[in-house]
């Protein structure tokens, strides 16, 4: 019986010739924390009096309230300066969201990561095994290099065709979590594959694995390919392809057919809230948010730029941009998106996680907000009664001028 | 072997980390953060939970985030057990890793009402409601997860046993 590639890559990090359903520890490339949850794994890592695994593996980011908002947070901040300085280990303060650094810096294809934020999945973009852990398997990790977990069962999710004008992979992503649920892969992971994802760029495999967790699952990834050897050309390693085998064995299967797929929107208060845009249309908004570790990546903001030049965005809407990082702030300063996006009337605010989880930009009651972030529970953003739609950069921003959730296509 | 008995907290399907401990909070001391647990739906339960007590819950309960404070919160205001229909995968790990049995089993989520006794062993999954005189069995943890919980978490796990 064949591999799939999350056997593979979790057996060459120790597993040996483990199979899913099988319990296995593994050997991590990386161990990622930020500042929403650094207090606790801190706390727990020094309770077990051990020294850090390797100094150049444990990667401490300040992303989530930068600059600090509140006292706590400062403390936060100090304590991870501090903690990081003490061991030498590598420290981002307030450079952009977390899982955008660790891809500009960090992972590689074939590398195991974990990370104590849920979004760690975004790496599978990249063909890499990377998912969230809480901060006492963060401390276990930093202070032992490895980590146990039962291998997952994956769902292949073949993906035929390539994707219309105004649709994007984070519409394909909704989609897919719309059929599946948001406990529909719990366990598992979705691997998406087929001629469809070959036309996909590593932007939108980033996207679509990001968002794998809201459909519950441990892991998305894509087997890397040309478009992956594109992704690492710069860098000194390249990392390792692994494909699965075509007799590997799925729990399920699923195909979707981009030629067909329309503009997708979730809906308050679960991400599996999914309809096509056009049964949202029409929804007054106050805010529009463009950013975060799902969206937030050059290509995202070209198409908002695309969509805004020479247009303004609808007086009663507050518009907010975030890059990713600041690599990417800079990139959009330099091919003049940042200049179209202020003249449309956006609000530019620094790199990092921003008005995703309420960071920055918090809602009032009854406020609506359409953003391209990846979670629109109740809460996250502010107000128990404030609403977040989740859809693409370019619905986003059609409906940032429109002044209403609005479909791109028309 | 271990046994909780305490009050039921009944909540819904779907119960996400945004709502056990919303995002806002996160960097609060523990101290501080604890009393706003479930504050966006039910901003009473803080101060009313007792030590012992048990939550009861629906599908894929602890959605969302990999926030161990959701867990961490539940234990600081006295939260012994979980029992719900089903869990999500980091929530489930970061519970046991902080020493709290959660248990899945949906007649206890059909059968028990705010309020009702509940009697459980984890080591089992037998759960017990007092009041109406049924008894359940639930899902039974891994024996290494069991031995994580009966040593108080994976921290003391660890660091006493060395174990992984
Ligand atoms: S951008 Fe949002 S989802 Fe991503 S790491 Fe930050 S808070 Fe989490």
């Amino acid at each position: 019986m064949g591999k799939t590639i999350i056997e593979k890559i979790l057996n060459h990090a120790g597993g040996g010739n483990a199979s899913a359903g099988d319990i296995v520890t593994v050997g991590l490339s990386y161990l990622m924390t930020n500042d929403a949850v650094a207090e606790l794994t801190i706390q727990a890592f020094e309770k077990l009096g051990k020294p850090p695994w390797r100094k150049d593996r444990i990667v401490f980011i300040l992303d989530h309230y930068i600059p600090a908002t509140t006292e706590n947070a400062a403390r936060t901040h100090k304590l991870m300066r501090d903690f990081a300085g003490k061991h030498g280990l590598p420290i981002f303060d307030q450079q952009g969201v977390c899982h955008q650094l660790m891809l500009e810096q960090f992972v590689l294809p074939g590398d195991v990561v974990i990370g104590t934020d849920s979004h760690t999945c975004t790496y599978g973009g990249i063909g890499a095994f990377s998912t969230g852990v809480g901060s006492t398997d963060g401390a276990v990790a930093m202070a032992t290099g490895n980590i146990w977990l039962k291998i997952p069962e994956t769902i292949r999710i073949e993906l035929t065709g390539a994707l219309p004008d105004h649709v994007h992979p984070k519409d394909v992503i909704l989609k897919i979590i719309s059929d599946l649920g948001a406990d529909g892969a719990t366990y598992k992971v979705l691997q998406f594959t087929g001629s469809g994802a070959a036309g996909i760029g590593n932007a939108g495999r980033f996207t679509m694995c990001n968002m794998a967790v809201e459909a519950g699952a441990k892991a998305g990834i894509f087997e890397p390919d040309k478009v992956t050897e594109d992704f690492v050309r710069d860098r000194k390693r390249k990392g390792i392809f692994f494909q699965s085998d075509p007799d590997a064995e799925y729990c399920m299967n699923m195909t979707v057919d981009l030629d067909r797929l329309s503009p997708q929107i979730s809906c308050p208060w679960s991400v599996d809230q999914v309809v096509p845009v056009d049964e949202a249309a029409g929804i007054r908004i106050d805010q529009a948010f463009i950013g975060s570790c799902t969206n937030g990546r050059i290509e995202d903001l070209r198409v908002a730029a695309h969509t805004l030049k020479g247009k303004k965005v609808h007086p009663q809407v507050r518009l907010l941009v975030a890059p990713a990082s600041q690599s990417i702030y800079r990139q959009a300063a330099a091919e003049g998106l940042i200049e179209i996006l202020i003249d449309a009337g956006a609000v530019i605010c620094n790199p990092g996680c921003s008005a995703c989880f309420g960071g920055q930009g918090m809602l009032w009651d009854g406020e609506v907000c359409i953003g391209t972030h990846n979670r629109n529970f109740r809460g996250r953003m502010g107000h128990k009664d404030a609403r977040v739609y989740l859809a693409s950069p370019e619905t986003v921003a059609v409906s940032a001028v429109a002044g209403y959730i609005k479909n791109p296509g028309q | 072997m271990l046994t909780i008995k305490g009050s039921v907290w009944k909540f819904g399907d779907g119960i996400d980390t945004d709502i056990i401990i919303p995002a806002r909070y996160l960097i609060q001391p523990m101290e501080d953060m604890k009393w706003k647990a479930m504050e966006p739906i039910r901003p009473e339960f803080a101060s009313l939970v007792k030590e012992g007590d048990v939550i009861v819950g629906g599908l894929n309960f602890g959605c969302g985030s990999s926030r161990e404070q959701a867990p961490a919160v539940l234990a600081a205001l006295g939260i012994r057990a979980i029992v719900a229909v089903s869990f999500a995968r980091i929530f489930f790990r970061n519970a046991v890793n902080l020493g709290i049995p959660v248990i899945e089993c949906r007649d206890v989520y059909e059968q028990a009402n705010e309020g009702d006794t509940v009697e459980m062993h984890p080591s089992s999954g037998k759960i017990r409601l007092e009041e109406k005189g049924m008894e359940f069995t639930g899902s039974r943890l891994p024996d290494f997860l069991l031995a994580i919980i009966e040593r108080g978490g994976l921290i003391p796990r660890v660091a006493k046993d060395g174990g992984k």
